[in-house]
């Protein structure tokens, strides 16, 4: 017998929900249709409307045209340093940003807090303000680029500027994606592991890492897109020289000077679709894993 | 593997979790750690398994001394309530885990690890479950997996932290016969902690009863039941009436509160206390008897089961809880009491606390002096 089964008859659903208040389906709140549709419009005006423009931009393009602009050798090299440069600098993030959010969760630390809000500087500091105290931090007159010069390491002005400013641009992608999951990894998984004699480093590489291997990669790629795209931290410090360390958001500035919007619109829609390509990627598989992780619901 | 406890005491910041406290566990012997949350019960766990760091105190496994023997040096098999399964591998990857990781000298060939985990499998009747991740399994079959695990290092010490806390009451039925099983066929030494009376008494060879940090009682399941120590050790095993009153004059054997009394079978004297009356230590009638007064209203009737249950309303005296009586289903069909009827009780057996003691209760006994008056 169901519970309501067990009321009078007449002290059913029409009692005890108020008449004014209406459920519409099996949900409590109602407003499904007018939260989907606002949210539905939001997106497609912000979003979708703006990349729809860049795209018919560059279809004004004929295919030999739309070929030459993307495939000319100084924006092939412009391709390159930034892969690489966006590579390095992710993949640097994947390892500082998980260190340096373990200490956030497993340790408590004077100045925690601090370091906490810390994280959260690149995306609230202007990307301009970065760029200019970078290369002034890193220039030969610099005080990291005093030192680095007795090395015989420049910085500022090569494609290694380019890594430290997208170092800095994107550091809060890896922390904050894996920061959530390490705090509600279960600590019984790593006592069990304990138990039955892993040793620490044995915990840490069969245990907690595979758990945070979803949100890391995601935090690396979401880190690596936002390098591809930077423009503001990295043109003050690398230097912008041709087929050296120009990047490729400086090409479509550069196409934009010249006022061929056409060109620009085609440099960006390559950023665009590898952008696009990467993060579907990435979700298709992250929701992959953790449907693994968490059962087919 | 027998585990000495010596003086051992924990404190987490201002809380006292153990009082110091000593404990001996014998080789092969399966003890339930009984108590509220709180009791200190996981904590005693935990420092045995070494999960937790005692402060002061000692822990031997069968005399060798053990207090700074890391976790994974100890040996011991530990089962969590919640499982703690590596959700990333399947069921077999979780047994193998334990010989996957023991350094490459001692760890068995591929193939016997192999082999290893089919008869765990086996004999946790979850063979067919081998490639399946913890995801798709139900709870009952989560903890199997997760006692196989912990059986593949063949400890001699299993430590269980509420192993069945988390299953619907079927399944931790099944489990803790099975457990209880599984025991005596390997014969190792176990720990468990429950908060289930029913669970502890049911699977013990011994039940050791915590409360704020101290070990309040340790006894066989009959000897816990038959004669708690406390009032503490009676109110946590539950289904106890309580009834509290005065001697009616200096050498009278009436114990009374208002106009309810309750008479002492000869050679007992009354003192100032609360009597406990387990529900089935009592019966019921339409009539007073010259052993008690002590009529009660009842408030319901639960038909349902080998006995009939009565709750019933003291009527012109006072009890802190409702006093629930247990009869027989013949004994109701006698008289067949309603909701609302007013009725007598009348104590066999139960045990006196003195006002102001904790401990050792006045065990009294009626059926010994006095021929009971069953009402017809």
């Amino acid at each position: 017998m169901t519970p309501a089964s067990l009321l009078p008859k007449n002290l059913t659903s029409k009692v005890l929900v108020s008449k004014s208040f209406k459920v519409t389906g099996r949900h409590v709140l109602p407003g499904f249709a007018l939260s989907l549709g606002i949210s539905l419009l939001f997106i497609s005006l912000v979003l979708l409307l703006p990349l729809s423009g860049l795209l018919i931009e560059a279809a004004g393009m004929n295919w030999a045209d739309y070929w030459a602009v993307v495939t000319d050798p100084r924006v092939m090299a412009s391709y390159q340093v930034t892969l690489l440069m966006a590579l390095g600098a992710s993949l640097l993030n994947g390892v500082v940003g998980l260190l340096l959010a373990w200490i956030l969760v497993r340790y408590t630390f004077p100045g925690k807090r601090l370091i906490d809000a810390l994280v959260d500087l690149p995306f609230a500091l202007p990307t301009a303000v970065a760029g200019i105290t970078l290369a002034t931090l890193f220039s030969a007159q610099g005080w990291y680029g005093q030192g680095l010069a007795k090395l015989g390491i420049q910085v500022a002005y090569t494609p290694l500027g380019i890594l430290i400013a997208m170092l800095f641009t994107s550091l809060p992608f890896v922390v904050r994606n894996v920061q959530p999951v390490m705090e509600d990894l279960n600590s019984g998984d790593e006592e069990a592991a304990l138990s039955l004699g892993a040793k620490d480093w044995t915990v840490f590489r069969r245990v907690i890492f595979p758990a945070l291997w979803p949100a890391l990669v995601m935090g690396v790629v979401l880190s690596f897109i936002r390098s591809l795209g930077e423009f503001g931290a990295v043109i003050f410090i690398a230097g912008n020289m041709p087929y050296l360390s120009e990047v490729t958001s400086l090409m479509i500035f550069v196409r934009l000077q010249e006022f061929d919007y056409a060109a620009a619109s085609a440099i960006a829609s390559v950023i665009l679709m590898a952008s696009l390509v990467l993060l579907f990627a990435v979700n298709i598989w992250q929701t992959r894993y953790l449907k693994r992780l968490k059962g087919s619901q | 593997m027998s585990i000495q406890i010596k003086q051992i005491s924990k404190q987490f910041g201002d809380f006292q979790a153990l009082k110091p406290l000593d404990l001996t566990i014998n080789e092969g012997e399966l003890v339930g750690l009984l108590g509220p949350s709180g009791s200190g019960k996981t904590t005693l766990l935990r420092i045995i398994a070494g999960l937790e760091t005692a402060d002061q105190g000692q822990i031997l496994f069968s005399g060798k001394d053990v207090t700074n023997l890391h976790v994974r040096d100890r040996k011991v098999g530990f089962v969590f309530q919640h499982y703690a399964l590596f959700r990333h591998m399947t069921v077999a990857e979780n047994i193998a885990f334990g010989l996957d990781v023991l350094p490459k000298k001692q760890r068995p060939t591929k193939a016997t690890i192999k082999q290893q985990v089919a008869e765990l499998l086996d004999k946790v009747q979850l063979s067919h479950l081998a490639n399946r991740y913890p995801a798709q399994l139900s709870g009952g079959q989560k903890q199997r997996i997760a006692l196989a695990r912990a059986l593949a290092m063949q400890p001699r010490v299993l430590l269980l932290d509420e192993p069945f806390g988390a299953l619907d009451a079927k399944v931790r039925k099944e489990l803790r016969r099975w457990l209880r099983n599984l025991h005596d066929e390997l014969g190792f030494t176990s720990v468990f902690v429950t908060h289930d009376q029913e669970e502890a008494l049911e699977v013990s060879d011994r039940v050791v009863v915590m409360s704020q940090g101290q070990i309040e009682q340790e006894a066989t399941p009959q000897d816990l039941y038959q004669q708690p120590a406390s009032r503490f050790v009676y109110d946590f095993l539950g289904g106890v009436n309580v009834f509290e009153g005065e001697a009616a004059s200096l050498k009278s054997n009436r114990l009374e509160q208002g106009k309810a009394w309750v008479a002492f079978p000869d050679g007992h004297k009354a003192e100032a206390g609360q009597l406990y009356l387990r529900s089935h230590e009592l019966s019921l009638s339409n009539q007073p008897s010259a052993i008690a007064h002590l009529p009660l209203k009842i408030k319901a009737v639960s038909l349902i089961g080998a006995e009939v249950r009565v709750e019933l309303e003291p009527l012109g005296w006072q009890s802190q809880d409702l006093w629930d009586i247990t009869i027989s289903h013949s004994e109701y069909n006698l008289w067949q009491p309603q909701r609302g009827n007013t009725c007598y009780a009348h104590p066999q057996a139960g045990q006196l606390f003195a006002s102001n003691t904790e401990h050792q209760p006045r065990p009294i006994n009626w059926q010994q002096g006095f021929a009971l008056i069953k009402t017809a």
